[in-house]
């Protein structure tokens, strides 16, 4: 393969990285506060939807970009009330909100089947952009790339270096021991589910706003799910998620680059690498040692009764 | 008293039977499977379209659609469940659904199933399928006449046969008008997914092409094409709308009269279980209205072949046509049989890519 072609790969992989990156990190929020929410998929269809309606209505993606947090944030609170309120099972919620995110938006979406609109285009980055070889992966992409790049580092400084993310830290860990010092549990898992449920609608965004200018019934093909994944491959840690989402973009913009230089490359084996990855890290998250060993939050996906 | 009343129950439920059995020989029930929503705008859209058709037509049809069905085990518990409720033909619209619809249709001898793209069959089970190769050809045509670099760029879906002649009846038409034209093929492996054909048409973008096709099922390698500023050719239903510029024309599907077509001879007691290849004279493949950039002259080159596939003067796959190693596959003066088409599981001279083994 051509050595110039490597950026354009790498391009590539940043492009179909940020949808993922964006519903992954949200979900590791929601899942640092000891929410499992499996409804991603549901939630970035429905900010795809919301988005590209609005901005095709209004014509001003941006604004599209805030209707599709809205709307991911209130199907994200649906789940909020069910398992956090109701302590309804957290598996049981997130799949059923996914399907039901999947057949409304398929249902309120056909008028708007084979409509065009106006999306967000490249803007590179004054300075940056122009960078040698830097310059054309990292800063040659439309507004919402550079929104998930400064995600990556915001979310661990919150999350790491200040009092709000140590309170979302210790209601996934212990949520007993945060609610005897003070912490609420209840409030902080609720607004890190919405904020889930925000970023699962900008990733949704992304697809029909930026990656394409389209709505077309279950667009994001499975990537809530390869999401949800990601959490897991990165161990709850921002970087190492992003990372994770940067890759599985990565393989797919790969295996289409190298079929178009020529190289004769076994794509099926290629496809399946992120898909094995994540069944393997699902595999090993699901089993309790390996997770504590992870470093999976302890009280994720069980349901806090105050006694 | 509740003897009374239970009786007098039981009396109008029966005055209201004879109602529901003349209303079920009066409403002929059809199903219909989709492998996809019906909104993607693409493979199941067009047969949804189809359905439509049928119903405006013939008003006494009764249709029922299923969409999204997954091949294989799922695809069995719908046609099952289609088959059960009364439905007497029933359209299984994906090569997936093959050994499904075989399955089911040994279990149901009284219903019809009609299988769009496969090639098992049975007393009730007949297969369909239009001969879009010709419709390809034609857009090939277009696109051979409007690419200025020689490099045609080509989104195919999944590998199989059917897919393979497609593309390989496409490129007969790029280098039929210019016989230096590449057409490279890059595989996506899914039918339907919206931002990796996109991607792939990034790609071949991104290699020099000016001309992307696409076989798969949305319109996006069409509309990033046009962001790109390249010329695009669309699949399944009319990608003008996606890039009002630079879109030249795309190959679509018209299954109403196909589908009107089967319920009349089903009414009339005539259907037998065949193998329908509807040719392009019949209107089931066709093209949409050409995009604004494509000059007259090439229209008139379309129509005219068109015309001649209509009268027969010549098909797409005559011969000679050698594979993309140089092997001669048909000899000069053949004219390939259904069944050499229908396996054609290699790649025609002149075409980039390979076919995934």
């Amino acid at each position: 393969m051509e050595l110039t072609l490597i950026p354009l790969v790498l391009a590539a992989a940043v492009r179909a990285g940020t949808p993922i990156a964006f519903a992954a990190l949200g979900e590791l929020v929601a899942e640092r506060s000891g929410v499992l929410n499996l409804g991603v998929e549901g939630m970035m269809l429905t900010g795809a939807l919301a988005g590209f309606v609005v901005a095709q209505q209004t014509g001003q993606p941006w604004v599209g970009v805030l209707a599709a947090a809205v709307a991911g944030m209130v199907l994200s609170l649906v789940h909020a009330v069910l398992t956090i309120s109701l302590q309804a099972n957290q598996v049981v919620s997130g799949l059923a909100l996914s399907i039901f995110g999947s057949g409304v938006t398929g249902f309120w979406g056909k008028r708007f089947i084979g409509v065009p609109a106006d999306g967000f285009t490249t803007t590179a980055v004054t300075g940056l952009g122009g960078l040698p070889i830097i310059g054309p992966i990292f800063f040659q992409h439309d507004a919402l790339v550079y929104l998930a790049y400064a995600l990556i580092p915001g979310l661990w400084y919150i999350l790491y270096r200040t009092y709000p993310g140590l309170q979302v830290r210790a209601a996934g860990e212990s949520p007993a021991s945060a609610d005897a010092m003070g912490v609420e549990v209840t409030a902080v898992r609720y607004r890190c589910v919405a904020i889930g449920g925000v970023a699962a609608g900008l990733g949704g965004a992304y697809l029909s706003l930026a990656y394409t200018h389209i709505w077309i019934e279950n667009m994001t093909a499975g990537r809530g799910w390869i999401a949800v994944a990601m959490v897991i491959f990165g161990t709850w840690d921002p970087w190492r998620t992003a990372l994770g989402a940067y890759l599985f973009g990565g393989v797919q913009a790969m295996q289409l680059r190298l079929q178009a230089a020529g190289v004769a490359v076994p794509t099926h084996l290629l496809m399946m690498t992120p898909y094995l990855f994540t069944i393997v890290a699902l595999v090993l998250a699901s089993r309790d040692t390996t997770r504590r060993r992870l470093g999976a939050p302890a009280a994720l996906a069980t349901p806090y009764v105050r006694e | 008293m509740k003897r009374r009343w239970g009786t007098l129950i039981i009396l109008l439920l029966f005055l209201t039977l004879p109602g529901n059995v003349f209303a079920a020989q009066d409403s002929l029930k059809v199903g219909f499977v989709y492998v996809g929503p019906v909104g993607d705008y693409g493979w199941s859209y067009a047969h949804d379209q189809g359905r439509q058709y049928l119903e405006k037509t013939l008003p006494d049809v009764k249709t029922t659609y299923v969409e999204a069905v997954p091949e294989g085990a799922d695809a069995e518990r719908v046609l099952t469940q289609l088959a059960r409720t009364g439905h007497k033909v029933i359209f299984a619209t994906s090569y997936g659904y093959m050994d499904a619809a075989l399955k089911v249709a040994e279990r149901f001898p009284d219903v019809i199933f009609l299988h769009c793209s496969g090639h098992k069959r049975r007393q009730n089970l007949g297969t369909y399928f239009g001969r879009m190769y010709q419709a390809s050809y034609l857009t090939g045509l277009v696109a051979g006449k409007m690419t200025r670099r020689n490099l045609i760029g080509y989104v195919a879906p999944i590998p199989i046969p059917e897919v393979i002649r497609i593309a390989n009846a496409f490129a007969r038409g790029a280098r039929e008008v210019s016989p230096d034209v590449k057409v490279h093929v890059v595989w996506t492996h899914a039918w339907y997914d919206p931002a990796t054909e996109s991607e792939a048409a990034n790609s071949l973008l991104d290699i020099g092409a000016d001309v992307i096709a696409t076989q798969s099922d949305s319109p996006t390698p069409v509309q990033t094409a046009e962001k790109r500023g390249a010329y695009g050719v669309g699949y399944n239903s009319d990608a003008g709308k996606f890039a009002p510029q630079k879109h030249l024309v795309s190959a679509v599907w018209n299954w109403g009269p196909y589908y009107v077509e089967t319920i009349k001879n089903v009414r009339a007691g005539t259907w037998k279980s065949a193998d329908d290849w509807w040719p392009i004279d019949t209107g089931i493949a066709g093209l949409s209205s050409f995009g604004p950039a494509v000059p007259e002259d090439v229209k008139t080159l379309v129509e005219r072949r068109k015309q001649d596939l209509v009268a027969h003067k010549f098909d797409v796959f005559w011969g000679p046509i050698k594979d993309q190693h140089g092997q001669l596959r048909i000899a000069d003066g053949e004219k390939p049989s259904d069944t050499v088409l229908l396996q054609m599981d290699w790649l025609i001279e002149g075409m980039l890519g390979r076919v995934p083994r």
